[in-house]
């Protein structure tokens, strides 16, 4: 696979903030990339960075083979983007402002109206932007990010304002470009809300990227505990409660239930034992790391594991 | 080039959209019509000159209304564009900046020329339809006029966009439009005779005079249209100036096309080195 985007040791300072420091990484083709942050983190910046609209402090960044910042162009004809808050002209409707992007990519004007169909803007196609939902402007930003068969696409927070529905097409969408060999960046505050559509997910931190690999692997990194829970008849507890306490430090949720945060590790030695036979218990429950815990893992970390 | 035509042409197209050509051309016309037919009567309607005393009308009117309208529409251009948002977007497309300025400087220079031919050629076509007999000497000097007023809007837009180039806020680049307009329109002129009646034509030569007037775009154009036949230059009531005036069309020609080129050099220059 050959990479689209590569950034190496990259700095961007404004005045005296780092926005972003030391970054590298590559992002190969036909593969689906989350970048995960909190508002600041510099998600953005990179993202800037990489179309050019800005020249990183220092470092080296090629898009496509170009540098984007070069004032050559022929690589965002392949480059679709969707910055966060889209905005468009209000005065224009939906397809003449679809159109205008379509000339400026040298795409035909019958690449506007199937493109419109398909982020579901057929009906609203001839009305003013300017009396557009939020979630409709999200829309359009799309459709202007995927005219002419981008190769990468740098996705900044894509679905907030969609609907459930939506979300699942625009993810629909986003796939069939993955697979036909696009790079597609989707740049998120959360990682819920990728909900493990994205094959490798790069965290920043600070303007540091703290993680970088798949959700697998950074399960495996950050080692978080498994929670396991159980549920035993009233009377039975201070009996399993004696019998287990050498595992591990049991915590009393209430009258009857007990839980441990088990290493990965621990995990299979503390159930085994938790379901032996003659022990009173009811129900066991396992609650794996959530993505969340996963992320404030690596958040508090402030270090680049891989 | 072509990328150039497709900015200018989404400017036309907002522009018709959000009623700029249509308000514009409007004003033009309806003052331009009030000067014809009210200008000449102070004349008592003597001889068949009544096109040259619509020039000298028409030309002080654009003095004051072209510079305005033209910051008012350039002033916004880039960074209004940058504070909604749209700005970013555009520049991901394969555009470069100077592109944009360019782009929008042809898309609004054609609302202006537009708003102008049709608003002062109402005018001439009154007069025309009236029964007015025109020779081809006022013709001429009408065809200039049309021409250095739009040049005059050109100057005036690529100074707008400079300022849009360099600030930060809306507001910002709003008020020093405003300033700008009053400045070149209003104070200049009252600060050079000021300074003239103060000086008695002791160190203020007639070479550094020339040069204070071609400083200031409006003042180029005044000269050019008031001097520029002798005709208009009586009706002006500058055909003393016009004999004295060593600053020939030529040259006034040419420092109005400075004025609209550097600034707008400067623009571009200005928006590229910028960071969004």
């Amino acid at each position: 696979m050959t990479a689209t985007v590569e950034i190496a040791k990259v700095t961007k300072r404004f005045g005296k903030v780092e926005a972003v420091r030391d970054v590298s990484f590559s992002l190969p083709e036909g593969a689906t990339i989350a970048l995960v942050g909190h508002n600041g983190a510099g998600k953005t910046t990179l993202l800037k960075l990489m179309l050019g609209l800005i020249r990183p402090s220092q470092g080296r960044i090629a898009v496509l083979g170009e540098d984007p910042a070069a004032g050559e162009f022929a690589a965002r004809r392949h480059l679709g983007y969707l910055p966060e808050n889209v905005s468009f002209n209000a005065a224009l409707t939906g397809r003449e402002t679809l159109a205008f992007y379509a000339r400026l990519k040298r795409e035909g004007g019958d690449a506007v109206a199937p493109l419109l169909e398909r982020v579901g803007l057929g009906h609203a196609a001839d009305r003013r932007v300017g009396t557009y939902s939020k979630g409709m402007r999200q829309r359009l930003g799309l459709a202007q990010a995927l005219l002419g068969e981008p190769r990468i696409l740098l996705l900044d927070e894509p679905t907030t304002g969609l609907d459930p529905a939506l979300r699942q097409s625009f993810y629909e969408i986003v796939e069939a470009l993955r697979r036909r060999g696009a790079t597609v960046l989707l740049s998120s505050h959360a990682l819920t809300e990728l909900e493990e559509r994205a094959g490798r997910v790069v965290i920043m931190n600070r303007g540091l990227k703290v993680a970088d690999g798949s959700l697998d692997e950074l399960r495996h990194i950050a080692r978080l505990p498994t929670r396991i829970r159980l549920t035993v008849a009233a009377s039975g507890l201070a009996e399993v409660e004696g019998r287990l306490a050498p595992l591990g430090a049991w915590r009393r949720v209430n009258g009857h239930m007990l839980e441990i945060d088990a290493a990965p590790d621990r995990k299979i030695e503390l159930l085994r034992r938790a379901t032996a036979e003659g022990l009173p218990v009811e129900d066991v429950e396992v609650a794996p790391p959530t993505l969340d815990e996963l992320y404030a893992h690596f958040l508090r970390s402030q270090e680049v594991p891989l | 080039m072509r990328t150039i035509l497709i900015v200018a042409r989404k400017e036309i197209q907002e522009g018709l959209r959000n009623r700029w050509v249509l308000a514009t051309t409007l004003l033009l016309a309806a003052l331009a019509l009030t000067l014809t037919f009210l200008g000449s009567a102070p004349t008592g309607q003597v001889g068949v000159r009544a096109l040259d005393v619509v020039i000298v009308s028409l030309s002080s009117l654009t003095i004051f209304l072209l510079p305005l309208i033209a910051l008012l529409i350039s002033h916004d251009a880039i960074v209004g564009e940058m504070e909604r948002g749209t700005m970013l977007l555009l520049l991901s497309y394969p555009v470069a900046r100077w592109q944009v300025v360019l782009g929008k400087f042809v898309g609004h220079l054609a609302i202006l020329t537009f708003a102008t031919l049709v608003g002062y050629g109402a005018a001439a076509a009154a007069l025309v339809a009236t029964g007015a007999a025109i020779d081809p000497q006022s013709w001429a000097a009408f065809a200039a006029m049309v021409g250095s007023s739009v040049l005059l809007g050109a100057a005036f837009i690529a100074v707008g966009y400079l300022v849009s180039a360099l600030v930060r806020e809306r507001g910002t680049a709003a008020g020093i439009a405003i300033g700008i307009w009053l400045v070149f329109v209003l104070i200049y002129d009252m600060a050079l005779l000021g300074v003239l009646v103060m000086d008695q034509g002791q160190t203020v030569t007639g070479a550094a005079l020339n040069a204070l007037l071609l400083l200031n775009p409006t003042d180029a154009y005044r000269l050019f249209n008031l001097t520029g036949s002798g005709n208009v230059s009586a009706f002006a009531g500058m055909a003393g100036v016009a004999q004295t005036a060593t600053l020939s069309p030529p040259v006034l020609l040419a420092a109005l096309a400075a004025w609209a080129l550097v600034p707008l050099a400067l623009a571009a220059l200005a928006f590229s080195r910028r960071e969004l």
